[in-house]
């Protein structure tokens, strides 16, 4: 199936790119949600059943799997709503959804990859395909925002081969196959410590550029800010958690390691660096997309700390990427509206939303309280077990720093969604805004409903789901 | 043998950091290619014959002959000015990137793994950082990609540590090279230049916060 899928999806873009007929992409975009949705379902069915000796569909390779395929069908609506708006050519518009869908399939296939090289094949393809989408409005700062992200994303795709180079020295004996994450934690206390630690480094280092991370975070806030937002949505949810799978798989093999509380001291680093940049840049940016794509910084930072806290923080890290991308996704198309109102992304243009759309403010506001884990967000449950993981596990200091950095960070983002919500916009002229429909507000509702819900009161085969994805972690 | 080459493509580096034309950067850029060749072919004779031929197929025509030319042509198409335009004075560079190769030389003494030769490691690491220096020390764009060919040319030299062991590895480099081929042709061949009249970094600044 897995074979099919990959043969279809691929195939399916490459029509998608010589056809300039919209009836035909209606269908082969059609065609392909059909594709990606009996994939999960049959993956689902056969769970951990190895297909193409590189692909096994584990418990979070499946999360994250179902996932991407619920954030696909609405990314795709939102997307014709955004090319119907602005009448592109036909030429455009077939490069904008052949890399879509490229993008959904490659990621896709790096979820479920079992084996670090093959994990980092997709991971390539997903920059290339992303590329293709934020060079969408082929302007100058859309090529600025591509260049930027491509030439970045390409040093850290290469770190991370040097880390699977530097991983393959560790190794007591070397073999064809040998890179596989299974094969790896079997081998873990064996491993050379050396080479371990610099192959933790750079994959580490290399994977951030997509997980949205100090140090390589840079590129993916141009990236989100200049792709078209559907894309944008795409881009700081499921591309995200390519990053966190790279980081997760192989940290589960560090954990079994002599260097694993080495390791725990540079991902506390990372994230706690990273919820500092995320506030220090959220009280200055004046760009609301940016300004998501810093709050997707904080969230990476939060994650990671659950991962070095331990305990119930390894559940609260999954439920919380699973979580946070339905939220953000959810942002960002409501910002497509946004665009649509004000024609522009500045806070300085923008305001009283609540008159000019009702339910499209209704979301931004749940939106914020979602995003910035307030109750009833099922963020909220993730961020208060990762709070007391922090505690139990003794980093009170960290935990301290943290919270400050919340909050700061909550307070910048409740002044600029209430600027947006209810001051008046300053020299806004109110003729010929465009009306948008309530119904294209209700692809996020669902959304942030589901929040609630897996949050709240998360079906046991789901939580279930979620503790063999962190099996494998020490408890 | 290895060794001599891997000293010279070592020497390559540091002339690289006194090069002051873009021609000389592009020249550099050839024989490190060439040195790879002749590095992968001592290295990885023992792999199956079919490999090993598209290894060195590769090696010689992308890396030596197609980046080179392509960036030739873009140099002549965007009508980029030969300078290589170094935020820092020559003789800076040169101190620098000697720094770099003998600190990896000292780490390397760290090393206390006999499988993997030292010298792969030590050309490797000096040749990321030195491609790192280039990347923050040049002004302009292309200046930026040679400093990422060089990257993965240190990369290459480390997979091909490896490489009779896993020959996958250096597969995987080259499918590294494929990549950075298709994303120079991309953004280079298609727009870069019709966009921006003289790709500078300078005119990529409007996006920050």
């Amino acid at each position: 199936m897995t074979g099919i899928y990959l043969a279809g999806a691929f195939g399916i873009s490459g029509l998608l790119f010589f056809n300039r007929s919209r009836v035909m992409n209606y269908l082969l975009v059609a065609a392909f949600l059909i594709l990606q949705l009996g994939f999960t379902v049959y993956e689902y069915l056969h769970l951990d059943k190895t297909e193409l000796t590189y692909f096994t569909p584990d418990a979070l390779g499946i999360l994250l799997l179902a996932t991407l395929s619920i954030i696909s069908i609405p990314a795709v609506y939102h997307s014709y709503m955004y090319l119907g708006s602005k009448q592109d050519n036909p030429g455009h518009t077939a490069i904008y959804f052949a890399a879509m869908v490229a993008l959904l399939t490659s990621v896709s296939a790096a979820y479920l990859s079992n084996h670090i090289a093959v994990t980092w094949i997709f991971v390539e393809l997903t920059t290339l395909s992303a590329s293709a989408l934020i060079y969408h409005r082929r302007n100058n700062r859309s090529l600025e925002g591509t260049w930027k992200y491509v030439f970045v994303c390409a040093i850290s795709i290469t770190l991370v081969f040097i880390g699977i180079l530097f991983l393959s020295f560790s190794l007591p004996q070397a073999g064809a196959d040998d890179l596989s994450f299974a094969h790896l934690l079997r081998k873990a206390p064996e491993l050379n410590q050396f080479w371990l630690r610099l192959a933790f480094i750079f994959i580490f280092t290399g994977f951030t550029a997509k997980l949205g991370l100090v140090p390589m975070y840079t590129a993916g806030i141009d990236a989100k800010d200049k792709a078209p937002s559907p894309a944008g949505a795409l881009m700081s949810s499921v591309l995200m958690n390519v990053g966190f799978v790279g980081i997760f798989r192989f940290y589960t093999v560090i954990s079994h390691t002599a260097v694993h509380s080495w390791a725990n001291h540079i991902i506390l680093i990372a994230a706690l660096l990273s919820i500092f940049v995320a506030a220090v840049y959220m009280t200055k940016v004046k760009n609301i997309k940016r300004m998501f794509a810093y709050s997707s910084i904080e969230h990476a930072g939060l994650v990671m700390l659950g991962l070095v806290a331990g305990g119930v923080g390894y559940f609260a890290a999954v439920l919380h990427i699973i979580l946070h991308a339905f939220v953000k996704a959810s942002l960002f198309f409501q910002q497509g509206q946004i665009y649509r109102v004000y024609q522009s992304k500045s806070m300085y243009d923008v305001g009283n939303y609540f008159k000019y759309n009702l339910t499209g403010s209704m979301v931004m506001l749940l939106g914020f309280f979602f995003a910035t884990a307030m109750p009833p967000s099922g963020l909220f449950i993730t961020e208060f077990m990762m709070f007391r993981s922090l505690f139990e596990a003794g980093y009170l200091w960290v935990l301290v720093v943290v919270m400050l950095l919340l909050t700061v960070i909550i307070w910048a983002f409740g002044k600029n969604i209430f600027k947006l919500l209810f001051s008046p916009p300053v020299e806004f002229k109110e003729e010929g805004v465009e009306k948008i429909r309530p119904v294209e507000s209700l692809s996020q509702f669902i959304l942030l409903g589901l929040v609630v819900y897996l949050g709240l009161n998360p079906p046991q085969e789901f939580l279930h789901l979620i503790g063999e994805a962190i099996k494998n972690l020490p408890q | 043998m290895t060794n001599v080459l891997l000293i010279i493509f070592t020497i390559s580096l540091l002339y690289l950091g006194i090069a002051h034309r873009l021609l000389t950067y592009i020249k550099i850029l050839t024989i490190q290619g060439i040195l790879l060749f002749g590095i992968a072919f001592i290295e990885l004779i023992e792999i199956n014959a079919v490999n090993l031929a598209f290894v060195l197929l590769e090696t010689i025509v992308i890396k030596a002959i197609a980046i080179p030319l392509f960036l030739n042509y873009v140099m002549k198409r965007n009508r980029i000015t030969r300078d290589a335009e170094p935020f820092l004075p020559n003789f800076v560079s040169l101190i620098l990137i000697t720094l770099i190769v003998i600190t990896t030389f000292i780490l390397s003494n760290a090393i206390s793994d006999t499988r993997i030769s030292k010298i792969y490691f030590v050309v490797a690491i000096s040749s990321l950082f030195t491609g790192l220096y280039i990347i923050v020390t040049r002004h302009k764009l292309i200046t930026h990609v040679m400093g990422y060919l060089v990257i993965e040319n240190g990369v290459f030299i480390l997979s091909l540590a490896v490489g009779n062991e896993m020959p996958v590895l250096v597969n995987l480099g080259i499918l590294l090279d494929i990549f950075a081929s298709v994303f120079l042709l991309g953004i280079f061949v298609n727009r870069i230049g019709d966009v921006l009249k003289d790709a500078d970094v300078d005119q990529l600044k409007s996006l920050k916060d």
